[in-house]
């Protein structure tokens, strides 16, 4: 990994003094927000805030870890960079193209069939018909599911579904890989294999952006931890020192 | 270039921490999340394509009659507007061939309120894909409106079959009339659907304004009266005349009217001619101030579509 010349490359994923607030409880009807107007409650004191102005570069071909107890921002973090949500305040920015692992099966349709979700899902992800094309059989073949393809994905069983939710994920001709919690899919055989393709997809330095509470996962794949406590950094450096930091609480 | 780069506590991080970049081509990087609303639906044709051909492969999925649904809805409306409207209101009176004309504007109503319904749920029903993914939103709304486009076609086939039926003879006008008709009331559809999907996803209240913007457009449009008779009761009104007329639905329909049942031999025959038979007065400024409405209505969604597109992951 080309960690070493972090600061002559340029870096795939900056985040700059990035602030995140959510409302505590939105106004879901006209009526509501108008007593929100007319009652002049700040808005601030009506939301809490996520994530609290921070900054971190990951260079090309790094793979970070983004670590925090429950509720500590790292999603909301991999959703600033997936462009799901914008920051209120500060900057992300992204070179290259960018996926996500994030929540796999959110295209999928109960209703079409293994192959229809395939090609739909490949091109929400961001892939052509051609491309999909080349890998479709690569495809099927990671996700074991043989010939079921053809039924309805309702028939399949939860860890099939993820499984072909994943390895179509995985499939995606990236730069930047974005990855939150699920690698947690299937049986271990194929918790194993999943773990080895992202090991393959970093040795050929894709950049990955990881959050996950496997330990083992991330000391695999990740060479560098960023640890997130109530929205702040509050430690950047080497993998094992941010467990350490971590488990200090 | 960016001083201060590093936000993260200096106290709370060791020495080694990597030092970020400073001198940084901003030229090189994207903003996640950033496109340029209905521009970028070009660049992913092939997936709109797909999102259409799911909608219209699930729509009638695991329903014995299938499209013959399509078929089946306009023609009991239809039943039921002209038994009320032109047997017992007895409409059909000033009007040679009603079913047709009733017809050939009931069509484009169906079309414009089918496709606007959809547009609206269109950002709430997709919101396991919204909330975890980032695609130009846009592509939701339009893949509904030409997803429920496509169940106007065979409404449309029906219209030309019965048409042909009375005696129509196809004329290029007519073709350019029925296009144009269609495109106006799509590109009015494209404008408000943004509008309201945008807004729905907000507040939830947006279906029920559209379901009053659906009855309201049955009704205002001449479909089961003639323009004649609104020219007539708006004698001493007459700007009201024109307000009515600029609305882009009003003109598509009266393209309809003209391009299908106004070119009927029995309607041209037909003694006394039928006072609706000829364009309104002053038609050519309705469709340029119908223009004006769509490119305002198509602006403005666009616009409040593109403000609120930032929040729609927290808010759904």
């Amino acid at each position: 990994m080309s960690t070493r010349n972090a600061t002559e490359a340029q870096p795939r994923i900056i985040v700059e003094h990035v602030s995140k607030w959510f409302n505590k409880r939105s106004a879901r009807s006209l009526k509501d927000a108008f007593i929100g107007v007319v009652k002049r409650q700040s808005t601030r004191s009506r939301q809490f805030q996520a994530l609290n102005d921070i900054s971190f570069q990951i260079g090309e071909g790094e793979s970070v870890a983004i670590m925090g107890l429950n509720g500590s921002g790292k999603s909301t973090t991999l959703k600033l960079v997936s462009g799901v949500l914008e920051p209120d305040e500060g900057r992300v920015f992204t070179r290259g193209r960018v996926a996500g692992l994030i929540e796999v099966g959110a295209g999928f349709h109960p209703d079409l069939t293994g192959r229809e979700n395939v090609f739909l899902n490949a091109a929400i992800l961001g892939m052509t018909e051609k491309e999909t094309k080349e890998r479709y059989d690569e495809i099927v073949e990671f996700s074991g599911i043989g010939d079921f393809i053809e039924q309805e994905v309702k028939h399949y069983s939860s860890g099939m579904f993820m499984r072909l939710a994943f390895s179509v994920a995985i499939h995606v001709e990236l730069d930047v890989l974005l990855v939150d919690e699920v690698l947690s899919v299937g049986d271990a055989p194929f918790r194993a294999k999943c773990e080895a393709k992202l090991r393959e997809l970093a040795d050929q330095g894709v950049t990955m952006m990881i959050v996950s509470h496997s330990k083992n996962i991330v000391k695999n794949l990740c060479s560098r931890g960023v640890v997130i406590r109530k929205g702040n950094v509050v430690f950047d450096g080497p993998i094992d020192d941010a467990f350490a930091e971590l488990e200090r609480g | 270039m960016i001083d201060g780069l590093n936000g993260i506590r200096r106290s709370a991080v060791p020495a080694f921490a990597r030092n970020p970049v400073t001198q940084i081509d901003y030229s090189a990087f994207d903003t996640p999340g950033r496109g340029r609303g209905l521009l970028d639906v070009f660049e992913y044709r092939y997936l709109l394509r797909l999102l259409i051909g799911k909608s219209t492969a699930l729509r009638y999925r695991n329903s014995v009659l299938g499209w013959f649904w399509s078929y089946v809805r306009p023609t009991v409306q239809f039943l039921v507007y002209y038994i009320v409207i032109g047997e017992i209101l007895q409409v059909h009176k000033n009007v040679p061939a009603f079913p047709l004309y009733l017809f050939s504007g009931l069509v484009l109503v169906n079309l414009f309120n089918e496709t606007l319904g959809a547009a609206t749920q269109s950002i709430v029903s997709n919101r396991a894909l919204v909330r975890k993914i980032y695609l130009p939103r846009e592509l939701f709304p339009l893949a509904a409106i030409i997803g429920a486009f496509t169940h106007f076609l065979p409404q449309l086939a029906v219209l030309i079959i019965v048409s042909l039926l009375f005696g129509w003879l196809p004329s290029f006008a007519a073709v350019g009339l029925v296009l144009l008709g269609m495109l106006l009331v799509l590109l009015f559809v494209t404008g408000l659907g943004l509008f309201f999907a945008a807004v729905n996803v907000r507040f939830r209240d947006a279906s029920n304004t559209v379901d009053i913007i659906r009855t309201i457009a049955t009704w205002s449009v001449p479909v089961l009266y003639t323009w004649a008779m609104v020219y007539h009761r708006t004698e001493n009104f007459r700007w009201l005349f024109h307000v009515w007329l600029s609305n882009p639905l009003a003109v598509a329909v009266e393209m309809f009217h003209h391009a299908f049942w106004g070119a009927l031999p029995v309607v041209n025959a037909a003694s006394p001619v039928p006072d609706n038979l000829g364009w309104p007065p002053q038609f050519e400024w309705h469709v340029v101030a119908s223009v004006g409405v769509i490119l305002v209505t198509l602006f403005a969604g666009q616009f409040v579509f593109r403000r609120a597109e930032r929040t729609f992951a927290q808010d759904l």
